[in-house]
């Protein structure tokens, strides 16, 4: 009964959503209108569940003192104090459950949690992305090397599209005539793009779709369990 | 003279360092071409009727503000421009944010728009592509009211504005899943209405198949260099156009590490060979 409620429950309803696809009038769209309310709900407890397994890992890390413990720290008394100053004083025009912090706004000119969002989440939040920026240029310096024709042409494709996506790709070809304009970086840039890379993720999208397709099938019929969390 | 890989590495990250940050202190003010992919999500905007309600998902956060937030901004002074009417609604958590700041930044140079009348934001919502799909049914269940609690049917620019086709158009900024491509497999191939949107440079590549003859995607802002592209078209000297010279820089200069590790390559193979 345990294991196959779930499944009895996976079959009928994949079966009627896919169902509802066909047949868009009553009963159906009024079925699917209520499963949607219910993902959405479900989606909610999602987030709430996962703060719940942050807190018991990042816990047990500090507890035991495990390796770099201190950055958990850190994590949670970050996490704690977004979630206090967003319950305590809201965020934005949403007032929390002391209200909405005049005391502060005419101090800091924003809420506690918008400030801390604003000031500290969000530079903190680009810099770690824009480290990228120096990986890249790294491993670019290491990893860009010819050695035969496979690299040949990927040094090639790479060298016209980063030329072609900058200012200075418009300016070192601009000057060509317009019965040459293929030629010009950025056109061959956007050519790459559209052509040899459009062809290669189509194809890589088709090969994804049918591979839900499947799986999701295999869901709908029983055959996939994993989701149960069980065995085989 | 043999030089160690981790000093290397440190030689590269100060000379990056330095290219990057000299252009924004001292701009240079390079032009760019626009793009066909750009010019294909201007003129959605530009053809859109005066007046009509549209919508802007904001589905990134603030770890791609660099290159999507410009594109936010831009577009909503192109849909005030219009005299359009701009829903603001995420995907992601933290979209809530990302729009309030776009709209606070263009607001400026707007002081007549006014929120419930000219610009709404009905906030974040769970759920992703499924979302959407209830969106195209009936916005007012999924978004009963704005971020400040206004319901519904109390904002004035919503009147007459029950699902996603009665949208002009629809375009979603996303660094992500739920994103875009959600948008486009929902609203546009389901409910028809025309999508457009803009993500990093790094995702650009696997959206320009949905931009094809069946119109599944009306153009594409892939990463700065569209957005001071489209800061071009709509003649605003925004935070793209000025960033623009740094990422030209950054580029030039990987392409001369690369040059160089050519060369040292190069080298060792002949030293090996000798």
């Amino acid at each position: 009964m345990k294991r196959s409620f779930p499944l009895v429950f996976a079959f009928i309803v994949g079966f009627l959503v896919l169902l509802a696809e066909f047949i868009p009038h009553r009963p159906f769209n009024d079925l699917i209108s209520t499963l949607e309310n219910w993902f959405m709900i479900i989606s909610g407890f999602a987030i709430l569940l996962g703060q719940i397994s942050l807190i018991r890992v990042n816990s047990q890390i500090i507890a035991h003192k495990e390796e770099n413990w201190q950055y958990h720290l850190a994590g949670m008394i970050s996490f704690a104090l977004m979630l206090i100053f967003g319950l305590l004083w809201g965020m934005r025009e949403a007032p929390g459950l002391l209200g909405s912090g005049e005391s502060f706004v005419n101090q800091m000119g924003m809420k506690p949690f918008d400030y801390l969002f604003t000031y500290a989440y969000m530079p903190l939040s680009a810099t770690v992305f824009s480290l990228l920026a120096f990986f890249i240029a790294s491993a670019a310096y290491r990893a860009f090397i010819i050695r035969g024709f496979e690299s040949n042409l990927l040094m090639i494709t790479a060298v016209i599209v980063i030329i072609g996506r900058t200012s200075i790709g418009s300016m070192l070809t601009g000057w060509l005539p317009e019965s040459l304009r293929f030629w010009h970086i950025p056109n061959l840039a956007d050519f790459i793009m559209e052509y040899p890379n459009t062809a290669a993720q189509r194809a890589i999208m088709i090969s994804a779709g049918l591979g839900i397709v499947g799986s999701s099938l295999r869901i709908i019929l029983g055959i996939e369990r994993s989701y149960l969390g069980g065995d085989k | 003279m043999k030089i160690s890989s981790s000093t290397e590495r440190k030689i590269i990250y100060s000379v990056l360092f330095i290219a990057v940050a000299l252009p924004l202190l001292f701009p240079i003010g390079w032009k760019t071409d626009v793009s066909g992919y750009t010019r294909m999500a201007y003129d959605l905007i530009e053809e859109s009727p005066d007046e009509s309600v549209v919508l802007i998902s904001f589905d990134y956060d603030p770890s791609t503000m660099t290159e999507i937030q410009p594109m936010a901004e831009a577009q909503i002074e192109h849909a005030f421009k219009r005299n359009q009417r701009v829903i603001a609604t995420a995907l992601w958590p933290m979209g809530v944010q990302m729009a309030e700041q776009a709209f606070s930044s263009v607001i400026k140079n707007y002081p007549d728009k006014q929120y419930g009348i000219d610009y709404v934001n009905l906030g974040y919502k769970v759920g992703g592509m499924v979302t959407i799909q209830a969106m195209g049914r009936n916005l007012s269940e999924v978004y009963p009211a704005d971020q400040g609690g206004t319901p519904y049917a109390e904002l004035p620019m919503l009147k007459g504005i029950n699902r996603l086709k009665d949208l002009a158009w629809i375009s979603s900024l996303s660094s992500g899943t739920p994103g875009l491509k959600e948008w486009v497999m929902v609203a546009g191939d389901s409910y028809g209405v025309p999508v457009t949107g803009g993500c990093t440079a790094i995702s650009a590549p696997g959206f320009f198949p949905y931009v094809n003859e069946q119109r599944q995607l009306y153009g594409l802002l892939g990463g700065l260099k569209a957005a001071s592209e489209y800061e071009g078209l709509i003649d605003r000297i925004g935070p793209a156009t000025m960033k623009m010279d740094a990422q030209s820089i950054a580029h030039l200069l990987i392409l001369i590490f690369i040059a160089i590790g050519n060369v040292k390559a190069y080298v060792s193979r002949r030293r090996v060979a000798q």
